[in-house]
Order: structure tokens, then C-alpha cells, then sequence
């Protein structure tokens, strides 16, 4: 394993029968999609800043909010997932996808149909109202095909892979593809009305249907945008800063009991509600204990850049990487602080949750998918990276937005849940709730500024890789002329990074 | 690993398995999963019983709908906790009955909004009007969009029956009269006329023309109508609960 880590790439990319056209359209839709997703939370957050921005009945916050969401988990999030683990899975078992060109085409579109049918029902008001659900019956149903053609070009790539080992990136990508499909099926169960209409009533109801939707949503996090994305933290920060993983150990440690604890997490979305307290307090203790494990990964992917650490100086990309894992950290700290019982009184149902969720969110996942993205752009097009220069840039307007955000939400959330506590010196409650609302209107001003600086980021991400495949584009076509034409016999140019 | 002892069961095996690995890592993660939540569909104790709660009526359950396909969820949570601050600002805390027919359940996870598990009563059906169509005419700092389509929209409701008979396939107890005379039970609901099916079917459904306009019966209506039933089917003076905690 250690071997394929420290690898000459030239070696890698000649290796016949690797399907890198699917990688190349899964990372163009995971940039896209970004735009799209991160364009959509810019909206939303100023609609709660401005009301008067909620201007059709096709536009309001209700029901953008989950174009926003979906935008970002399934679509950006989604197609990360998809593109960094069908490269690694190739290069970490030196052998081509199973199935063939055809069933990763299909993996694609079927893909990308379901999030153009998910994200264009919410605004017409389609949706099961299931957080990180929101799907109606039709698209979970291909959803579930699709997700299944994935589990099944995986495993069979797996199967029959050239190296003895299966690296740890790989356990880690499994273990969250098998988690999602069996999360997905369980908490999607539904009857529809009739089946030429979309709506359909939830098979569970009141308490049971609130327990599994957070088994499902806390998982969506746990594996969907933790377990999937510490595989992408296996591979790409020992390539980056080319060191072998830190422990070996510590790995096997990590992966087994983040995926045991973390499925019991779910509860501590619904502390102090109607469910069982047996449940909340198993919830809560397994949300403490999960703290060891989320660090026990975090310290693995940061010491790995022992002996490297001058490099963090001079490489904004393995910056990403790393402030990925920081934020990892710091997220994964957040988290079981915040399923304490006596905390999540004060924090629930307040913007600090929304302020966990983004620091995250923008920290952990998508600087993660960042950092990832301008490792593979110039090894799948064969180009070096248009700018450097914009990397950084990007790096720092990101970082200040995230930090924007997050303080925002922190100071927003905690005097929100300290206002709706208030008694005044006769006992009777200060605050109305009205004035909680007002008192928030600047912290969602900072808020939405921080978005919108993120989003900029975004933004010159996106124009960089473009930049990289059209300089590729030319190259190759020079190439092209001056030797025979209609044969690609362009040497692969091992960029630098 | 490659220095990994050969001789004997190691981490190794597992990670030279493709199906080893498929396996230990479904168990594992299926532990937690099967240990949470098949209890609660076991266990008496999750839903205990209180008298007062019924299927929602039709009309209610399509402004129920309405409340879902607007999102009203990503920003009012119905689930009051049993703190002191929160009964008193909302009422008695919310307990696992009110929400046994509820397919899917809208708790909720964020107040941009206030708690609306106990609206049901608190306001006019005047204020709720006004409120929806424009909620900064009533609260000025209100953030919350306008929903003035919703008074313009006459409620579709020809496909009722097909609503009930789903909801009766996930186990609501809908009567078969109760689902073919559903169409009726709207009409009377929203008029106040010919209400005795209505109300022998559902006892304590609040009549009559929720958005103010006798000869329609529009999306306003039905939300409404959802919006005044809630939390007010248990009455809460002969129920015995443990104390809020302070």
C-alpha cells in the first residue's frame, strides 16, 4: 500500500484500461453543481435577510432551501464522492472499472437525471420534507438503481483488483456506499398517491418516522459527508504531500469504530422531544464517544505531514487538504459538545446548529472536494494547473468566508438560545419571540457575506479549471498537428503539485 | 499489510477480502441501527395512549400538505421541549401521541420561526389570513415570505380519496365511509354545513370558512384549518405527566 502511495505517477498513467472519461465528467459536475448548490445557500441566507427577496411563489424559502441543500450534499458533495472514488479505486487496485464504459455512463447520467428531477421539484413544491431526503418517491426509486449500479462497479473493481491489499481509502468509500443504500432504502419507505402523481405519506408516522429520518440524516453526515470523505483524505493527502499515511494502526482503529459508533449518533437531533429517554441518552453517549475516532482520523491525516510541514507554506493545495482535516477536527469536536444534553438545550433548534453544520460543511467537505479537484484536474487532462495564484487567492477568500460564517452563526445562535430562556426580575419571560428575529438581522447580513465571498471562491475554482482543460485542449491539438493526425500519441505529462 | 505474521488472523485477511470487508463493515454498521429502532416499535411505553387524539380530517390533512410543499418545516418545528421557558411561551410540552398519525412527522430542527406544535387556537382565523398573505402587516420584524397565492388558489381536492386510502395503507385508521365521503367532509368543514358525518367521524374539527369567503374554498383554507387543530386534540387537564424541568 505504502508503495502505491509514494509511486511515480508516470507509471500510473500509462497503466491500460483505466476509465478516467467517467472521473473527468464526474469532477465537471462536481464544479457545476458547486455553483449551482453554493449560489442557492447565497440566496436563501439573504432571503433571511431580506424578505422582499422572496419573489415568486416558485422562489421562497421554503422551497429553496432544500435546492440548496440537495445542491450541495447530493449534487456537489455527490459527485465528488463519485468522481474521487472511482479514481482511486482504479489506481489503488491498478485495474479499470467493472462493468465497462457503459455501466459508468449509465452510473453518470442516471446520476445526474436524479438530482435534475430532485432539485427541479422543490421549487414546484415537491418534497417528502425528510431532511437530506427531500427526494419524492420517483427519484428515491432511481436513486436507488443508480446507487446500486455504484455499490456494484465498486465492489466488482474491488474484486478484482492486481494489489494483494485493499487500501484504507477504499474501506472507507465501501463501507459508505453499503451504509447510504441501506440508510436510503429504510427511511424512503413510502406509499404514493397515485403513480402518476409525486406525492406519497411516509410508511412510519410521529415518533418512530422522527427516529429514522435522523438515523438516516445523522448518517447522511456520517458517511455520506465523513466516512466517503475521509477515504478521499487517505488518498489524496499522502499523494499530495507524498508521504506514506502516519500510522497504519491508527487507520484500521479509525475505520471501525467511526463506522460502529456513528451509526448510533442519530438521537441527539431529538433531545428533550417525545422520543424515549433511553434512546437520547444511548444517542448522546455514542455522539461523546465518537470524538475518539474522529480524532484518531484527523491526527492520521494531519501527521502525515510529518517531516513535510514546510510544504503547507508553499502549496495551496495541500493547504486545502489540511485545513480540511483541521476543520474536520474542529467540527468533530463541536459535534459531541453539542449532543450533551444540557448543551443542546441552549443550541437547539438555533443558527448555532446551522453554524456546526457549515463549519463542516464548508471547512471540512468542501474544502476537502477543493483540494481534490486541483489534485485531479491537471493528472486527468493532462495539463498543469492555469494558476496557481488562483489557488491561493481562493484558499484565503474561502477561509475568510468560512470564518465569516461560522462566528456569525456561533454569536447568533447562543444569544438567540440565551434570549428565548430570558426571565426578566418579574418572572415572566423578557423576550418575545419577534425580537429574537430582529435582534438576528446583522449576524445574517455577516452571515450572507461570508456565502457570498465562499461562493466567489467557488467561482475562480471554476474558471481555473476551465482554464486548464481549454490550455490542455490546445495543447493537444497542437500536438496533433505536428504529428500524424487522428492518433493520440501525446506523451502524459506528469504535472506538478 | 506485507509485515503483517502470515500464520494467523489478522487485519490483513480482511483487507485481502473484497468479501470479508462487504460483510464486517454491514454487520457493524447494521448493530446500532437494529439496537435503536426496532425497540421503539416494540416497546408499549414509546406512544403512550391519551384520549382526544384522531386522524386528521381531509381538509387538514391537504393543508397539512401544503404546509409540507411550502417547506413551512425548514423553519417552525413542532416538538416544545419540557423546559419552563418553553410551556410557557408555547404550552404543555409535546408528548408521542399528538403525532401518531402523523405521515411523515414535521418536528422540525430550526426556529427561524416559534414552535407551532400548539398554534391550534391561539390566533383568529382573521390574523392567520392576514398573516399569510403578508406577515410584516401583523409582525413587522417578521422575516417570513408572503404567501399571497395561497388565498388566490381554489384547494384541488378531486383526488381526496386516493390521499386517505395511502394514508389508510400506512396504518391511519380511515373508515372506508369515512374515505369515499371525503370530498363531502371538506365541503362540510370548510362551509359548517352537513357536518354530522364530519364530526361523528372526527369529534372537535373546527368548522366554517377558515380564509373569510363562504363560496370558496381555497389553499388558505385548508392551511388554516391545519394550523388551528394543532395541539389541540389532547385536552391536557386530565392528562397525568411528569413535571417540566426547570
Amino acid at each position: 500500500m505504502h508503495g502505491i502511495i509514494t509511486q511515480d505517477e508516470r507509471q500510473a498513467v500509462v497503466i491500460p484500461g483505466y476509465d478516467e472519461q467517467i472521473v473527468r465528467w464526474f469532477t465537471l459536475a462536481t464544479v457545476i453543481w458547486a455553483l449551482v448548490g453554493l449560489s442557492a445557500g447565497l440566496l436563501v441566507a439573504l432571503q433571511l435577510t431580506f424578505p422582499s427577496l422572496n419573489f415568486s411563489e416558485y422562489a421562497t424559502f421554503g422551497r429553496l432551501r432544500p435546492v440548496h441543500v440537495s445542491g450541495v450534499v447530493l449534487a456537489f458533495a455527490g459527485n465528488a464522492l463519485l468522481a474521487t472514488s472511482l479514481y482511486v479505486v482504479q489506481r489503488t487496485c491498478q485495474v479499470g472499472l467493472w462493468g465497462g464504459r457503459q455501466l459508468s455512463m449509465l452510473l453518470f447520467f442516471g446520476y445526474q437525471l436524479v438530482l435534475v428531477l430532485a432539485l427541479t421539484g422543490y421549487p414546484l413544491g415537491i418534497t417528502q420534507s425528510k431532511e437530506y431526503a427531500e427526494p419524492e418517491w420517483y427519484a428515491d426509486l432511481l436513486l436507488l438503481a443508480v446507487w446500486l449500479t455504484y455499490l456494484a462497479i465498486f465492489t466488482g473493481t474491488l474484486a478484482r483488483r492486481r494489489e494483494p491489499h485493499i487500501y484504507v481509502a477504499n474501506w472507507f468509500y465501501l463501507a459508505f456506499i453499503i451504509t447510504v443504500a441501506v440508510l436510503h432504502i429504510v427511511n424512503n419507505l413510502a406509499i404514493p398517491v397515485s403513480f402518476v402523481g409525486t406525492k406519497s405519506y411516509s410508511q412510519f408516522a410521529g415518533v418512530q418516522d422522527a427516529l429514522i429520518q435522523w438515523w438516516y440524516g445523522h448518517n447522511m453526515i456520517g458517511f455520506f459527508l465523513t466516512a466517503g470523505f475521509i477515504g478521499m483524505m487517505y488518498y489524496f493527502v499522502p499523494k499530495q504531500a507524498e508521504r506514506p499515511i502516519y500510522s497504519y494502526r491508527l487507520s484500521i482503529v479509525h475505520f471501525w469504530a467511526l463506522i460502529f459508533l456513528y451509526i448510533w449518533a442519530g438521537p441527539h437531533h431529538l433531545h428533550y422531544s417525545a422520543l424515549p429517554d433511553w434512546a437520547q441518552t444511548l444517542g448522546m453517549a455514542f455522539s461523546i464517544m465518537l470524538w475518539i475516532p474522529s480524532w484518531g482520523g484527523m491526527i492520521n491525516g494531519i501527521m502525515t505531514l510529518s517531516g513535510a510541514w514546510g510544504k503547507l507554506r508553499s502549496d495551496p493545495i495541500l493547504r486545502f487538504l489540511v485545513v480540511a482535516v483541521a476543520f474536520y477536527g474542529m467540527a468533530t469536536f463541536e459535534g459531541p459538545l453539542m449532543s450533551i444534553k444540557a448543551v443542546n438545550a441552549l443550541s437547539h433548534y438555533t443558527d448555532w446548529t446551522v453554524g456546526h453544520v457549515h463549519s463542516g460543511a464548508l471547512g471540512w467537505v468542501a474544502f476537502m472536494v477543493f483540494g481534490s479537484i486541483y489534485y485531479l484536474v491537471p493528472r486527468l487532462w493532462r495539463s498543469p494547473l492555469w494558476s496557481h495564484r488562483l489557488v491561493e487567492w481562493h484558499f484565503w477568500i474561502a477561509t475568510i468566508g468560512i470564518v465569516l460564517y461560522i462566528t456569525a452563526m456561533w454569536v447568533a445562535g447562543i444569544a438567540q438560545g440565551l434570549m428565548w430562556r430570558a426571565y426578566d426580575q418579574f418572572g415572566f419571560l423578557q423576550y418575545s419571540f419577534a425580537d429574537s428575529v430582529a435582534m438576528l438581522h446583522p449576524y445574517y447580513l455577516v452571515r450572507a457575506l461570508g456565502g457570498l465571498l465562499y461562493l466567489l471562491g467557488a467561482l475562480l475554482m471554476a474558471f481555473n479549471v476551465f482554464m486548464t482543460i481549454a490550455a490542455s485542449r490546445s495543447r493537444r491539438a497542437n500536438l496533433r498537428q505536428s504529428e500524424r493526425p487522428g492518433i493520440d500519441s501525446m506523451r502524459p505529462s506528469v504535472s506538478e503539485g | 499489510m506485507a509485515n503483517a505474521p502470515e500464520t494467523k488472523v489478522t487485519h490483513g485477511t480482511i483487507e485481502r477480502s473484497t468479501t470479508l470487508l462487504f460483510v464486517l463493515s454491514f454487520l457493524v454498521v447494521a448493530i446500532g441501527g437494529l439496537v435503536e429502532v426496532v425497540p421503539l416499535f416494540r416497546l408499549d411505553e414509546t406512544i403512550k395512549p391519551v384520549t382526544g387524539v384522531r386522524p386528521y380530517t381531509p381538509l387538514e390533512q391537504l393543508g397539512r400538505n401544503i404546509y409540507t410543499r411550502e417547506g413551512c418545516y425548514t423553519c417552525h418545528s413542532q416538538q416544545v421541549r419540557p423546559f419552563r421557558d418553553e410551556v410557557e411561551r408555547y404550552g404543555h410540552y409535546s408528548i408521542a401521541a399528538e403525532s401518531m398519525y402523523d405521515h411523515p412527522f414535521l418536528w422540525g430542527s430550526k426556529r427561524t420561526g416559534p414552535d407551532l406544535a400548539r398554534v391550534g387556537g391561539k390566533y383568529s382565523n382573521a390574523w392567520h389570513v392576514a398573516h399569510i398573505i403578508n406577515p410584516r402587516d401583523v409582525v413587522p420584524v417578521s422575516v417570513m415570505p408572503a404567501y399571497p397565492f395561497l388565498w388566490d388558489r381554489d384547494l384541488k381536492y378531486d383526488d381526496i380519496s386516493d390521499h386517505l386510502r395511502a394514508l389508510r395503507k400506512v396504518d391511519v385508521p380511515y373508515s372506508s365511509e369515512g374515505i369515499i365521503d371525503a370530498a363531502d367532509d371538506i365541503r362540510a368543514q370548510a362551509t359548517g354545513e352537513g357536518t354530522e358525518g364530519l364530526l361523528a367521524r372526527y369529534p372537535g374539527a373546527k368548522l366554517g370558512d377558515f380564509d373569510g369567503r363562504p363560496d370558496r374554498t381555497t389553499e388558505m383554507d385548508a392551511l388554516i384549518a391545519y394550523l388551528q387543530v394543532l395541539g389541540t386534540m389532547v385536552d391536557f387537564s386530565d392528562v397525568r405527566l411528569d413535571k417540566p424541568k426547570e
